[in-house]
């Protein structure tokens, strides 16, 4: 068994040798309160909580994690506090859950707390599945003990001395670094019986996912645990009174676990003195897309989304004109460019019909058709349902064919209206969260794109130049009558003499784009339109 | 289709799956770790290993059968040695990519989304991979067979059963 002297001891000899290959690495500055930050302009901009210690330290030596302070905010909390004045610091801190909802972590600890029960679980909910998002897999992979010390605090306040983590099958060395971390924590003795030597028993077991976006729902991801179809319950019940086998039970994302440790670390003043009043803290971001420096952003809530995509992001990618920013995955909304200014914090982002979600962040440029980038989350959504409930599973199916049908150039005029009812009713109807945000893209780009649907169903085209049946390829008088296009066709509609201008038949034409690619650059004769 | 599992062959397999449902059988919620270390196993759900989970962890097959269709990650048929992806897109399918398919799956007596009883080659098909101007293409493991004919598709088969 592990005593806070020892932990203190394996600090102070572990520091020094940390220190010693940061600096001989040249990549990070050690300050003079200990905290130490990556270098570079793309991290100068950054708050870094969630993720202080990615890409510090190495997350297969628990010594690396207790050398940046790892393990005593769990030590303080076991020695100096009692549950209670654990959930009021939580409470005051004002921490609110990063995995989309944004629910108050304290308050929702509180209510598995006040539960009398012989058994209480702690999950930690890693399934993380919206397209495009990877902020909690690079917390598990670079520091997965943050997600353990986390977990350990939490079972602590409500009593429970069992939990789990569940990780999505296609992580596969997010799962390899838990459990070498969590056999490292056992061995140590900070996790399992008698936790420095207080009596708190605490317990974590992995268990994987095997491919079903639902199962990121809570009460889903519970029954899959339980060994059954990952479809999620009807909420008579609480989880956090009656969850995993009925026990009282609660889930938290990865980064909100991983902001645990730092809260108690650092004092709750400290942390509300980040973000705003109703959102403190940070947000860890997934900045991908048509944007020029494509990476994980953690910054301070309030920021503007200006701020990230364009003063971190470096804006979009080769001078193109920046059209809309996509955040909350599936379940989220586009954000037109004239609200690039919007603060990002639950409240800001839900009021303009988008949500923070778990923290992907899409960029589009003036190519990406608006009615295409809905089709495509809905065709996510059909293909996720878990078809326990018929709004979701009949609604976004008839949702997906109106999209295809416009994208297509068979929309017709009541097609908008027609989708506008089906939201609605899938909103309404559906029994859990992925039916329920659905219809959220269309809702979003309708809302601020509706006169591309317009121009898709009315005029047949794509602003966007993005639609296949809606483009055109052709060749101007530029042509020099290489043949090079006619010889790449795949399907032999490019006739023209040599030397002379080339002609496409836009009948047998199947918009593969070969002839543009062989277009000799110089020549650049093929157009889209 | 039917895969005759070879119960003799796969004796030592089989013996790592008794041996972790022994050691986790009273773990609660076991039936997703059972399937998951079934399929890193054999690759696949074999009906004769799904019998065993259920006798021995007296789980109905209908129950097992319910979860295991559920998560798209698990399989019921093993994939080949040779996996074929028959391109489908636009392109290819202008320039009879259907016939192509058709032909392979006439040679190897399959439909496309199955594996030949010898375990040799699964036949998918997939959507554009991006060589449209050489369509129709097919690919075989990495390879990529370019401006196919259907006289063509023997030989390039053969190569792969002599290669074996
Ligand atoms: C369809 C669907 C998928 C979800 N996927 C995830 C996920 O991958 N990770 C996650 O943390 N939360 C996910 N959630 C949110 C969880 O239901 C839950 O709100 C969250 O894990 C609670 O933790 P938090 O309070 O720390 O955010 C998902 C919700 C829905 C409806
Ligand atoms: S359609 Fe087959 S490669 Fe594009």
């Amino acid at each position: 068994m592990i005593t806070i002297e020892e932990l203190k001891r394996i600090k102070e000899e572990q520091r020094p040798i940390l220190e010693k290959r940061l600096i001989e690495q040249g990549n990070v500055n050690i300050n003079e309160d200990g905290s130490i930050v990556l270098n570079g302009d793309y991290y100068k901009k950054q708050v870094r909580i969630a993720l202080k210690n990615c890409g510090i330290i190495d997350p297969n030596n628990i010594k690396e994690y207790i050398a940046v302070d790892g393990y005593f905010a769990l030590a303080n909390c076991l020695i100096n506090k009692k549950a209670k004045d654990i959930i009021e610091d939580m409470k005051a801190s004002g921490l609110r859950g990063r995995g989309g909802a944004g629910f108050p972590t304290g308050r929702k600890w509180e209510t598995a707390f006040l539960y009398d029960a012989d058994q209480k679980y702690m999950i930690c909910n890693a399934d993380e599945g919206d397209p495009g998002a990877f902020m909690d897999r690079s917390i598990l992979e670079n520091d997965p003990h943050s997600v353990l010390e986390g977990m350990a605090i939490g079972g602590y306040s409500i009593g429970a001395d069992k939990g789990f983590i569940y990780v999505r099958a296609e992580y596969p060395l997010a799962v390899r670094r838990l459990r070498a971390a969590i056999d490292q924590a056992k061995e140590l003795g900070l996790l399992g019986n008698n936790i420095l030597g207080t009596g708190f028993n605490f317990d974590i077991e992995l268990r994987l996912g095997s491919g079903a976006f639902v199962c990121g729902e809570g009460t889903a991801l519970i029954e899959s645990i339980e060994g059954k179809r990952g479809m999620p319950r009807t909420k008579i019940y609480r989880t956090a009174h009656k969850g995993l086998w009925e026990k009282p039970t609660i889930i938290n994302n990865v980064e909100t676990f991983a902001n645990v440790p730092v809260i108690f670390q650092k004092g709750v003043d400290w942390f509300r003195s980040i973000g705003t009043e109703k959102s403190p803290g940070t947000k860890v971001f997934a900045l991908v897309g048509k944007v020029e420096n494509a990476g994980l952003v953690e910054v301070p809530m309030g920021t503007t989304l200006r701020e990230i995509v364009f003063d971190i992001g470096g804006g979009t990618q080769n001078g193109k004109e920046f059209k809309s920013v996509q955040t909350g995955g599936p379940s989220g909304g586009c954000i037109p460019a004239n609200l690039i200014d919007t603060s990002v914090d639950f409240e800001s982002l839900d009021k303009i019909g988008s949500i923070m979600g778990s923290g992907g962040m899409v960029v589009m440029d003036e190519n990406t058709c608006m009615v295409d980038i809905a089709r495509y989350f809905l065709d996510f959504t059909v293909d996720e349902s878990c078809g326990k409930c018929v709004p979701c599973r009949e609604g976004t199916k008839r949702m997906l064919e109106t999209l295809d049908k416009i994208v297509s150039g068979k929309g017709e005029e009541e097609d908008i209206e027609k989708l506008e009812s089906l939201s609605e009713t899938i909103t309404l109807g559906s029994l859990c969260g992925l039916g329920q945000t659905a219809a959220n893209p269309v809702i979003t780009t309708l809302k601020y794109f509706r006169d591309e649907y317009e121009a898709h169903i009315q005029d047949k085209k794509c602003p966007a130049g993005a639609c296949v049946d809606l483009v055109e390829y052709f060749i101007t008088d530029k042509c020099i009558g290489c043949g090079a296009c006619a010889r790449a066709c795949p399907v032999d509609c490019i006739s023209g003499a040599k030397k002379e201008l080339h002609v496409i038949d836009q009948d047998r034409c199947i918009k593969c784009g070969a002839c543009m690619e062989a277009c000799p650059p110089k020549i650049s004769a093929v157009i889209k339109r | 289709m039917e895969f005759v599992f070879d119960r003799e062959k796969n004796k030592e397999k089989i013996e790592e799956l008794e041996f972790f449902i022994a050691e986790n059988k009273d773990m609660p919620g076991i039936l997703m770790p059972a399937l998951q270390e079934t399929q890193r196993i054999f690759g696949y759900l074999p009906l004769e290993m799904l019998q065993v989970i259920s006798r021995r962890l007296s789980i109905p097959m209908s129950e097992i059968y319910g979860v295991a269709t559920f998560y798209s990650q698990f399989s019921f048929i093993p994939k080949g040695e040779n996996i074929i992806s028959v391109c489908l897109g636009t392109a290819c399918y202008v320039k009879g990519a259907q016939k192509i398919l058709e032909e392979i799956e006439d040679q190897l007596n399959i439909k496309a989304g199955n594996t030949t009883p010898d375990l040799l080659f699964s036949i998918d098909s997939t959507r554009c991979i991006g060589d449209c101007s050489l369509a129709p293409v097919i690919l075989i493991n990495e390879d990529v067979y370019p401006r196919l004919k259907t006289d063509d598709i023997k030989g390039i088969l053969d190569k792969y059963r002599k290669e074996v």
